[in-house]
């Protein structure tokens, strides 16, 4: 390890112990925030380390994130099974899951990719509804706990850290390598003998992983799962938005864009409710118009324009 | 003006604005009190709320402010209510209610609209000490959730009275030899549809019905006539639609379309909307559905009539009254406590009897039991045919067709 990659990873644990102090001084309603914030951090972290250097668009995320819910709900309010297995039993099945779908649809190019994700959460809560309906049945979907937004929040946090660092460590593995190559182009890739498939796949697992943790770990905060409520298409778009706006060529874009969006969607939310998804599908356009590098790619060509 | 005086004058004004108002907010708090409602605006749950929820706030608002508002110990004040769009969304939800208590630092909060909400948000009304009368919420966890949290009430009964009531309608009808055994159910598949599927099974089948055709459809099915057609297929005396809005529309233009000439015919949710009997008119006399008033009553009829005349629609024949009842109750309450505390409102809530549109009511463990459970159209009004302690149910009639 060189000395600036400990310098970086220095300024990772500083990070992560600043924003553990968070809930210390934050009341409920910033705490509030902070929990929506964490949570959009995760999954747009977790969205980049496959999205990012592969630029294959995932709209995946509402369909893992959905499963890790829908999961604790059904396992801690039928069967009386403790949070932790339910969220553990999520992140496998959503792993499995990721892998079938990722060895379905990876092999073809970027476009298929995008619909087929698109379609995804929306046949997943198909599925599951068939499934509680015809075979489980069921009495409503509670997940009472006693988790405070501070304990989320940490957990949120620990899962955002976890994405976070494996993530720097995949950036300088070859794995890390062989994607990018892949982003840059694909035929190449092949060419030079990376097997491209599989390096997808297994990064689009990652993904799946960790985004249905965090729908488990966000379920006790709904306390009453509906699956048209987690399975939210809504979710996959934002989630891609903050992305995009933070930049996605650095692992920590996606964070950079977390916080602005997080604070310019809750003014939209007081100033203008009525008015919600429309702001959503400009600052679609305006990202990817005038910050096609997101705010990084911004901040460097500053950096760069004031160094000549 | 150079640059560095600009930006200095620029921050003084925005201070002195910045100063300014929240000395005005310090003010206004004084002579209000503060009713904060999160409820959605927007979404999959926009239509009923803005049917059966947001109009009767607006409207008890509007009637308090116009007599001065609520008297109190230190003298009457005005209602200012502060309202957000969750936009159907548990986190926005949970923000906006965190937003009302800290920063717009309410006196109290109405209940929000739908069962999911209702538990999702109660860890916070109790962390914060408000008292929630939750009104649109429907749950077999009654028990566990009060217990859990000590101040929230519940007031339209649970999932199992809810079915209760339509197993007793079908009883009645039986008994009375217009309908015979065969009953035809079918349910949404989603949350509340598949629960309420599942609590009727054994009640239906326990009362002696035998449940010819069994069958559920996804949430947002546009073409309904497959259920239709099987379930008229199998002959039924009754049919029972466990449905939401969209697909009691759905299910009923289907029925008539198909004839299926049951003596008893029931929809759920959406059934007591306006807008139901307003797009099927004569069609629809004898349909049952969820909910019912009972129209007769000066109270009703006055409260109808206001909201008519204020809000420019009417209200639904189920909840709205309830919702309006649940305001009362608040109100009632602080002028009973004299003032905005609510520690001592929700104790008030617990040992006192109210005088509501819907009559008196009083919470027993945190639960009141005067609600309707079953309505019917009857020549253009949707009227109780059964109930948990109400009076005045009408007589249950037969459906005759769709003409």
């Amino acid at each position: 390890m060189n000395g600036k990659e400990v310098q970086s990873l220095t300024a990772i644990i500083v990070c992560i112990i600043a924003a553990a102090c968070f809930p210390l001084i934050a009341d409920g309603y910033w705490m509030s925030i902070g929990v929506t914030a964490m949570m959009y951090m995760a999954l747009a972290t977790s969205w980049a380390l496959f999205s990012g250097p592969t630029h294959y668009i995932s709209l995946a995320t509402a369909a893992f994130f959905g499963i890790g819910g829908y999961l604790v709900g059904t396992g801690m309010s039928d069967y009386d099974l403790s949070f932790w297995l339910m969220m553990a039993i999520s992140a496998v099945v959503a792993t499995v899951l990721a892998a079938l779908i990722g060895l379905a649809t990876l092999r073809l190019s970027g476009v298929y990719f995008v619909i087929f994700t698109l379609g995804l959460a929306e046949m997943i809560r198909n599925l599951v509804s068939w499934v509680q309906n015809n075979f489980l049945g069921s009495r409503g979907l509670y997940v009472l706990t006693d988790f405070t937004d501070a304990d989320i929040y940490w957990m949120l946090l620990t899962v955002a850290a976890a994405v976070y660092l494996l993530g720097w460590l995949i950036n300088r593995s070859r794995l890390g390598f062989a994607l990018r190559i892949i982003g840059n182009d694909e035929t190449v890739a092949r060419h030079v003998g990376i097997n491209t498939a599989w390096s997808k796949v297994l990064l689009f697992m990652t993904t799946g992983f960790f985004a249905a943790i965090v729908g488990a770990i966000i379920a006790p905060r709904y306390s009453y799962i509906e699956p048209n409520l987690v399975f939210k298409p809504e979710l996959s778009f934002l989630v891609v938005i903050m992305a995009l706006l933070g930049g996605t060529h650095r692992l920590w874009g996606p964070i950079v864009g977390v916080i602005p969006f997080t604070l310019l969607w809750e003014a939209i939310s007081i100033s203008f409710p009525n008015y919600t998804t429309l702001l959503l599908g400009l600052a679609f356009l305006l990202i990817v118009y005038f910050i096609p590098r997101g705010l990084i790619g911004l901040i460097e060509d500053l950096v760069e324009r004031s160094r000549a | 003006m150079n640059r560095r005086n600009f930006v200095a004058a620029a921050a003084k004004t925005v201070a002195a604005a910045g100063m300014a108002a929240l000395l005005a907010g310090t003010a206004l708090a004084a002579d209000t009190i503060k009713l904060g409602a999160v409820a959605p605006k927007t979404g999959p749950l926009a239509g009923g709320s803005t049917v059966t929820h947001w109009p009767s706030i607006e409207l008890w608002v509007k009637q308090t402010n116009d007599k001065g508002g609520l008297k109190l110990k230190d003298g009457q004040k005005m209602i200012e209510l502060i309202e957000y769009d969750d936009k159907t969304d548990p986190g926005e939800h949970i923000k906006a209610v965190q937003r009302a208590i800290t920063q717009d630092e309410v006196d109290f909060l109405i209940a929000p609209y739908g069962t999911g909400f209702n538990v999702a948000v109660a860890p916070i009304y109790a962390k914060y000490g408000y008292p929630q009368i939750a009104v649109t919420s429907i749950s077999d966890l009654i028990g566990e959730l009060t217990e859990r949290y000590p101040g929230l009430f519940f007031t339209l009964g649970d999932t199992t009275s809810f079915v209760n009531g339509v197993k007793d309608i079908l009883v009645k009808m039986r008994d009375d030899g217009v309908i015979g055994n065969k009953v035809a159910m079918v349910n949404v598949a989603d949350a509340f549809g598949i629960e309420l599927a599942e609590v009727a099974r054994p009640i239906f089948t326990e009362a002696g019905f035998d449940i010819v055709y069994d069958k559920s459809y996804p949430l947002g099915t546009p073409d309904l006539s497959p259920v239709v057609k099987g379930a008229k297929a199998t002959n039924p005396d009754a049919f029972v639609a466990w449905s939401y809005p969209p697909d009691t529309f759905a299910i009923t233009e289907q029925a008539a379309i198909e004839n299926l000439d049951v003596k008893a015919f029931y929809t759920a949710v959406a059934t007591a909307f306006p807008a139901y009997g307003g797009k099927f008119g004569s069609k629809i006399n004898g349909v049952l559905g969820a909910g019912g008033v009972n129209p007769d009553t000066p109270a009703i009829a006055e409260y109808r009539k206001a909201h008519k005349e204020l809000m420019g629609q009417e209200p639904d024949y189920w909840a709205s009254a309830n919702t309006y009842a649940s305001m009362q109750i608040l109100g009632q309450a602080i002028e009973g406590v004299g003032s905005t505390d609510r520690e001592a409102v929700t104790q008030y809530l617990k040992e006192n009897e109210f005088d509501t549109i819907m009559g008196p009511i009083v919470f027993d463990e945190q639960v009141s039991n005067r609600f309707w459970t079953v309505g019917q159209w009857q020549d253009g009004v949707f009227r109780g045919v059964a109930s948990s302690n109400m009076d005045g149910a009408v007589p249950v009639i037969a459906k005759s067709g769709w003409e």
